[in-house]
Formats: C-alpha cells, structure tokens, sequence
C-alpha cells in the first residue's frame, strides 16, 4: 500500500487565489499556498462560506464559480480532465452528505466506484473492513446502502475515501459530527504526505492544523497559523476528548460509569 | 446557425443549467434564441425573458411533445432566423424516455439529475444513449463515490458522451456546456433523427380510452414481451 502510494503520489502544492466574498468585495487574502503534508482548516460561523471555498477547491475553480476563485496545483492552472475524470482525480472529498440515495448493495456500489478510479477490484472488502473499525454496528456487504445508518454511512464513506478515492489532496466538511471516532477517522484520511483541508467548527481539530483560514460573509478574511501556546491547548483538549470519548463509549456498551 | 436540443427528465434542472449558458452565450457576443416545449403549461417563457432573449413557447397539449418538436424543428429556426439569432436553443419537455428528439446535426444535450440513483442512466435510454453530451445536477447532494459511480454509470450508456458536471442553483458547469455550444457545427442541408420514434402509433394515440387489448389495434405488446399485429 505505502509503496503504490510513493509511486502515485508525487508532492504537489495547492494555491488559491483569492476571488470575492457575497458582497462582491475581493477576499482579504489573496493568496494561500499549501503544500505537502499540511493540514489546514477552515472556520468561521454558519453560512460564512466554509463549504463553499472547499466546493471551489473540489472542482478546481477557474473563475468560473461565484466566488470567482481560482485553484492552481504546483502553481499552475490544471488540465481540464484533473477537474473531471475520476481515474485522474487529484482530490477525495467527505461532504457533509450523511446519506447514500443510491439503490444499490454496499459489495455492488464500492466496485463500482473502484472501476470508475480505475482501481483494483478487490478493494471493496478493504474499504468495509475498514469502515467497520470506526462504527458501531458492522457493516455487511449485502446490506443497501439506503439502509445504512448516518453514522455507518459517514464511516464507509471515509474508508472509501482512504482505500479507493485515495487521493493526494483531501477535503473533509465537519467530520465531528458523524457519529463516528472523529481523530481516527482524520488520521486514516490524512495519509503520509497529503494535503488535508478540514472546514470545522470543533476547537481540537481546528488547532490540529498548522493553519487555519477564517472565512467571514463568503470571503477569506484571515490566515491564522496555530502557536506554541495554542498547540499546547491542543494537548489538553485531547486529553479531555480522549477521556469524555470513554466515558461515552462505557454508557453506549450498557456500562455504569465509574 | 447553431441548433442545441435540451432533453432529460422533468425536474431534472434543464431550465437552470441553460439559463446560466445563455448568460454566458452573450457575454461572448453570441446571439441566443429560446424555444421551449411543453406539455400542459409552462411559465419557463417568464423565467426566460427576464435574460433579455427572444423566447417562444409551444404547448403539444394532447400530442406527444417530442414527435410536437420534431416536426416543429424548421418552423422554430425560421423563427430564430427572423429574430436575429445565431443559435436556437430547443429545450423540450422530457417524459416517456422513449424518443429521443435529437437531429443528426444539432448538439444533443441530456440532461440528468444525480439523485435519481446509479440506474437511472440505464432507465432513459436513446434520450441519454444518443446524447453528445450529458449533463448531471444535483450533485452536491450525494457524496463524491456516488457521484463518481453515477459518471461511472453513464459512460456505461454512452462511452462517446462528453460528461459536465452542473448545479442549476450555482451555474457550476454551464461555461462548459456554452463552450461547447460556441465550439458545435452550425447546421445546414436535410437534418435526420439519430433515433427512430417509437415503433408503432396504437389506438390510444387516435383517442381510444377503454383499457384492455380487446379495445386495441396495431402493433401490441404483451407484457411477457410478445408482439402481435391486430387490425386489417
């Protein structure tokens, strides 16, 4: 696995070049450059335009989006087929769609989408023993995906970003609230070397980036990089999820807490 | 002169993805002409004007809307010609899925809504079989695996077809769709149909309304696939 990941995946940097925010005014910042291995997030309230910036990066806008932001890879504009193709896709992305509408078994759907990355075809069982590692209840290969519940569709839908979607950019959009282990499911995501962008409102994955973008009335208005003093917060705020995480799973296993 | 024949189930955001194309067809100097088809009732025509294009609307009624269009097509890019146009944009009304209202040399567009599920681009047929180009919407709505399954399936249909992802709310995609329609052949001599209507006109068509296969003749089929010949 890590051997066709070197191959696959050379480093690139992602640029986005500012556009304007709902009023039509231009983005305060310009200019951001991500590269390799970085995890950058994206705050700001709701409705400020966090999902629409990460829409802007999915489809490598070229001024052609309301925004009027453009996405450069390695500095330059991309081929038109890196925007559309799926077996040359450079982005995976985990929107905040919770639900599958697709009548199709679990086995069926993910080879399907593994043919249209053009990936191996024994990969589905990959991605449900995967899945399985971040949800309650198991998954079953029969199962229709309109029967899965949000949490174990939010947790196929991370493995099958990690397994077949296996991308070296990849967008997250509030994966705290899917019901599943959020720091696990983040790490599996964000492999060896790539770029992850993570819109968010919850402080320890906010302060899990080495950046943050703040976006305000649809415009990027800030670039804050997390300090000593914050990455220190961060460690005491894991260690408080760490324990509220046990707590929560000893009263969902049917347990009296201690 | 440029043709374009919009097709795909109703609801599926042919009204919206083309709106955006037009604003963009004249931001580049282009001069577009609307007319669209329906059935019953329209208030597109409403939607349309307020882009400053020349628009006409045809309502089949009780005739089907597509064989309506199809023998309409010469009368509509006279029209086009007398207002000024330089490409006539034919947006029809979508429903049996059974003709495809695609001349040869016109661009064909279908255009296909992602939330009806992976099976619907096998469910459309010739409308999405004999496209040059399909467009899905609604894709924000579904996870990028099901998008990616959907496209998947569609190339299925269609391994020619040129694939644009839209959304009807935003206007994502429809540059694409006008760059094609800048960059498509402008028609000229006899145009042809890519796909034959359906294959026989049954007496409910002439205004029979009894049901049962007693009370019809032509050319019918059972529902075990069997075809039979009744009348003279």
């Amino acid at each position: 696995m890590n051997q066709n990941r070197n191959q696959t995946m050379k480093p690139l940097t992602l640029t986005i070049l500012g556009g304007v925010d709902k009023d039509g005014l231009p983005d305060a910042i310009d200019k951001i450059e991500i590269g390799r291995g970085e995890i950058i997030g994206i705050v700001g309230p709701t409705g400020s335009g966090k999902s629409t910036l990460i829409a802007d990066v999915e489809q490598f806008a070229q001024g052609d989006t309301p925004s009027g932001r453009r996405i450069l890879i390695n500095g330059v504009p991309p081929e038109p087929q890196l925007r559309s193709d799926p077996r040359k896709k450079l982005v995976a992305q985990l929107s905040q769609n919770m639900h599958f509408l697709a009548d199709m078994s679990v086995c069926d759907f993910l080879r399907m989408h593994a043919k249209s990355r053009g990936k191996d075809n024994a990969l589905p069982e990959k991605v449900i023993m995967l899945a399985n590692t971040l949800t309650g209840e198991p998954i079953d290969p029969k199962h229709q995906l309109t029967i899965l519940s949000g949490g174990q569709s939010r947790a196929l839908m991370v493995a099958d970003i990690a397994v077949i979607s296996d991308s070296p950019i990849v967008l997250i959009d509030e994966i705290e609230n899917a019901g599943i282990k959020k720091q696990e499911a983040l790490r599996l995501l964000s492999g060896e070397g790539k770029i992850v962008v993570v819109v968010t409102h919850d402080p320890m994955l906010a302060l899990m980036a080495s950046r943050r973008i703040v976006m305000k009335n649809g415009g990027m208005t800030k670039v804050i990089s997390t300090s000593t003093e914050e990455h220190q917060i961060f460690q005491d705020i894991e260690r408080v999820d760490s324990w509220l995480t046990s707590l929560r799973e000893t009263i969902r296993q049917g347990e009296v807490v201690a | 002169m440029k043709m374009v024949v919009v097709a795909g189930t109703p609801g599926s955001g042919k009204t919206s993805v083309l709106m955006h194309a037009v604003k963009d067809l004249k931001r580049s100097g282009h001069r577009p002409a609307l007319a669209k088809i329906d059935c019953m009732w329209t208030e597109d025509d409403i939607r349309f004007k307020r882009l400053d294009v020349p628009v006409a609307v045809g309502l089949s009624r009780d005739m089907c809307p597509d064989h309506y269009a199809i023998y309409n097509m010469d009368e509509m890019l006279q029209w086009a010609k007398a207002q000024g146009a330089d490409i006539l944009l034919n947006e029809t009304a979508g429903l049996c899925l059974r003709c495809a209202p695609y001349p040869d040399k016109g661009l064909a567009v279908c255009v296909i809504d992602v939330t009806a599920g992976p099976n619907s681009p096998l469910k459309v047929g010739p409308l999405l079989t004999t496209a040059d180009a399909v467009v899905m919407t609604k894709g924000d709505l579904v996870s990028q695996a099901e998008r990616e399954v959907f496209r998947e399936r569609i190339l299925e249909a269609n391994p020619r077809c040129r694939i644009i992802e839209a959304n009807g709310l935003t206007g994502k995609g429809s540059g694409e769709l006008a760059d094609l329609i800048r960059t498509w052949p402008d028609i000229d001599g006899e145009m042809v149909l890519r796909h034959n209507p359906p294959l026989a006109i049954c007496t409910l068509c002439t205004g029979e309304l009894r049901v049962s296969k007693e009370r019809h003749r032509g050319v019918l089929r059972h529902l075990d696939g069997f075809m039979e010949y009744r009348g003279e």
